[in-house]
């Protein structure tokens, strides 16, 4: 146990970092909702693994809510309008990957009401826990922290496991982003429900929501909420990035490493976070599947701050505008947080389904020199899988991939903490993140 | 939105730092070891100064001479060429010949880093290749000691003779506390090795100012502050349970830690990041090994004094400290 954990009393990972968490700026705004805009684009691919097959062709009429792209394959999901209109056509698209990639797009209809018609909810007490995971993949539903992994897979419990525990991860620990904090706050009630519905569906026996101590009134308003329920707990946690990391989270509570290659099954724990909770419970409550988000949109080239409601398929251009456009001073704009999002270079990207923040920034991008590794060993203390960044920097520039995959390149998050702490600026996560490519391409041929 | 749109550029993440440079780290230990310069001139006047002149000279001249390109200040800005004419300098006695100085920070950047590779590739420490090169070139310049108090004004005659030349003869010797405890079997009053107050090199003296700085530069995570604690605190236990089975043949820890080089090396090299383990592991052991070889080589080698050694032979030792030290991976 870290000896910090004897005196602050707060449970927690080993290693990481305290960068600032910069969230004043939009913790304590209201979610609102953004009026809708003319065009939307939906990526076929907005989520881990196969891309959706698009079931609409140009001049279709759709209406918001109804299926356009169905998932193809297990790992995969559905994919639906968020507004009322027309397909204008499948066209190649800026995607937040930086890639062109194929998207229905659909101009919206401007004399429609855009009320959802003709959902129902269903009544999922009577469905079975198979039926369950394909409804739940018709509504397109995808983990809201960032990696947007479907929901389905997770939710189902592969034969011959068990689920003992499940986290909810309210950490939050990206600097800037506060949608999650915002959720906690104003729908505490409906995270505890979503959290009881993943137990039931998982067979789990205990539910923990963690929720780093920078969010008091999350703390507060979940433990209000949860009205002496015995079998849920809410933990508060240190504040350090990557708290919200999965692993890091499961380390937190119960003081156990997911084995290196292996998922937080393993252990009979499964995490999902407090966003596809709260979109679960909208799911069973009202049937509407999953057409809309919410995006955190700050920093200080923003001129207001909000935390929005956001349909999906909207263009970056129109979010940004709505909140009073970009200063002129603006260098970049990051879909997601300061330390894992990515940086866009065109304003024409839709907000897809794992975007929780945007960002953007006035600094000039940090393109600092590249010095020399002078050893001091920050990047060791910093890496919470407990790598060594310097060595395996090395050892990808000078393309040991089975050197790499010995030293369990492929067990990085990504987090960025190495290149964070890195005093001679060396480019580490994103050497880690060729590191990783070059380990799979290995391993294939 | 204004119809001009502000041209952004594209990076990878993450889009945040801590804010720490290299070069602000080598600042940091520049800074520190101004106090330490000033405390070696108020006890050896101006030579002091001139010496670290020397040094810097040496060292930033070789760095400027042999590495080519990188714009007009090339590779100097980094800061490192002056960290190691600094440290060199302190670690010299007040009367050596400016001449052999400047040959000293020369070879130390050329011999100790440059020829490894450049900054972040030397096996060992650049400072003490260069101190260790006078010594075995100049055993008498290296080990002739003057007393402290002698006038701001006052240089020895051999500071400024030139090279090669016989160094005047009536120059006023003295004894390091160290080489007293081992010849003489005197032990100097810990009062005068804490304020510095006592013969030995430059920088070496005042204890209390290197205790201060170390702490300055720990508690601001400067450098890595297991390299330092471990081995000072090898050095007291091993020395004091030698002192406690024979008293009269061996000083007790306070007069181990306070005298000679020792505090000097283990506040700023010891903890020099390039030369030293990466791994949390391995900075204890590197420490209790430069503790032990400094008690080893003090008590019973035919040195009175052994840091230099010590440190250099651990900086050998280095890659393969690093090699079995390597981290456990989380779930593993």
């Amino acid at each position: 146990m870290n000896p910090l954990h004897a005196l602050t009393g707060l449970p927690t990972f080993r290693h990481g970092i305290h960068p600032d968490d910069m969230k004043e700026l939009t913790r304590s705004l209201a979610i609102e909702r953004m009026p809708f805009s003319a065009e939307y684009v939906l990526p076929l691919s907005q989520h881990t693994g196969a891309p959706s097959r698009p079931l609409v062709g140009p001049g279709a009429r759709v209406e918001r809510g109804q299926l356009i792209a169905a998932a193809d394959g297990y790992v995969s999901t559905a994919l639906h309008a968020p507004v009322t209109g027309t397909v204008r056509g499948i066209e190649l698209r800026p995607h937040p990957t930086g890639k062109q990639l194929p998207a229905i797009v659909i101009d919206i209809d401007p004399f429609d009401s855009q009320r959802v018609r003709g959902i129902a909810p269903r009544d999922w007490d009577a469905l079975t826990p198979d039926e369950i995971s394909e409804a739940v993949q018709a509504a397109g539903l995808v983990g809201l922290g960032g990696a947007a992994f479907p929901s389905h897979v997770k939710l189902h419990v592969p034969e011959g496991k068990h689920v003992q525990f499940v986290i909810l991860n309210g950490c939050e620990c990206e600097p800037y982003l506060t949608c999650d904090h915002r959720v906690m706050v104003e729908r505490a009630p409906d995270v505890v429900l979503g959290l009881r519905k993943i137990m039931r569906l998982t067979g789990a026996e205990r539910g923990y929501i963690g929720v780093e101590l920078n969010k008091p009134d999350a703390i507060e308003a979940l433990t209000a909420a949860l009205d002496g329920d015995g079998a849920i707990e809410v933990v508060p946690l240190e504040v350090k990035y990557p708290q919200g990391a999965e692993k890091m989270l499961i380390d937190a509570i119960f003081h156990r490493e997911v084995p290196s290659g292996k998922l937080p099954l393993d252990l009979e724990v499964v995490v999902h976070n407090i966003g596809t909770a709260v979109a679960l419970v909208d799911l069973v409550r009202s049937g509407i599947p999953l057409i809309e988000r919410i995006v955190t949109v700050t920093g200080p080239g923003v001129r207001r701050p909000a935390n929005l409601v956001v349909p999906v398929g909207t263009l970056l251009r129109e979010v940004l505008e709505y909140c009073g456009g970009l200063h002129d001073a603006t260098r970049q704009v990051i879909l997601g947080g300061p330390m894992m999002g990515m940086a866009q270079k065109s304003l024409d990207v839709p907000i897809v389904k794992g975007v929780s923040g945007v960002l953007a920034l006035t600094e000039p991008a940090p393109m600092i020199e590249e010095e020399p590794c002078i050893r001091c060993g920050r990047c060791l203390e910093a890496c919470p899988m407990f790598l060594n960044p310097s060595r395996l920097s090395l050892l990808v520039r000078g393309e040991q991939s089975d050197a790499l995959s010995t030293l369990g390149m492929l067990d990085c998050c990504e987090c960025a903490s190495c290149s964070f702490v890195c005093p001679s600026h060396i480019p580490l996560v994103h050497l880690m993140r060729v590191g990783k490519a070059m380990v799979r391409q290995s391993a294939k041929s | 939105m204004s119809p001009r749109e502000p041209q952004l550029s594209i990076s990878t993440a993450p889009f945040l730092n801590s804010g720490l440079g290299t070069r602000r780290l080598m600042w940091e230990v520049v800074f520190a070891l101004v106090p330490v310069v000033a405390a070696a001139t108020w006890f050896f006047g101006l030579a002091a100064i001139l010496v670290v002149l020397a040094t810097c000279a040496g060292a930033l001249g070789a760095e400027r001479l042999l590495v080519p390109g990188r714009g007009a200040a090339g590779s100097l800005r980094d800061g490192s060429a002056l960290t190691t004419g600094l440290l060199l300098a302190l670690t010299l006695p007040p009367s050596i010949p400016l001449w052999m100085a400047a040959l000293g920070g020369a070879v130390g950047i050329g011999l100790g880093k440059l020829i490894w590779g450049g900054l972040g590739q030397n096996l060992f420490n650049p400072a003490l290749v260069g101190r260790a090169f006078l010594q075995a070139a100049f055993p008498g310049a290296l080990t002739t000691w003057t007393a402290p108090g002698r006038g701001l004004w006052n240089l020895a005659d051999g500071t400024l003779a030139l090279p090669f030349a016989r160094a005047g003869v009536d120059i006023t010797t003295t004894a390091t506390p160290l080489g007293l405890a081992k010849f003489d079997g005197r032990v100097t009053d810990p009062g005068a090795l804490l304020l510095g107050n006592t013969a030995g090199s430059l920088g070496e003296t005042a204890a209390v100012v290197l205790i201060v700085c170390g702490l300055y530069l720990g508690l601001r995570r400067v450098f890595d502050w297991r390299l330092a604690v471990s081995t000072l605190a090898t050095v007291a236990v091993a020395s004091q349970a030698l002192h406690l089975l024979r008293p009269d043949d061996y000083p007790g820890a306070a007069f181990m830690l306070l005298s000679g080089g020792l505090l000097f090396g283990a506040v700023f090299m010891v903890t020099d990041p390039v030369t030293s383990p990466i791994t949390p592991r391995g900075a204890w052991i590197f420490g209790c090994g430069v503790g032990l070889l400094v008690v080893l080589i003090r008590l019973f080698g035919g040195l009175p004094e052994g840091v230099m050694y010590a440190i250099l032979l651990m900086n050998g030792v280095t890659p393969l400290i690093n090699r079995y030290t390597q981290p456990r991976r989380f779930g593993a």
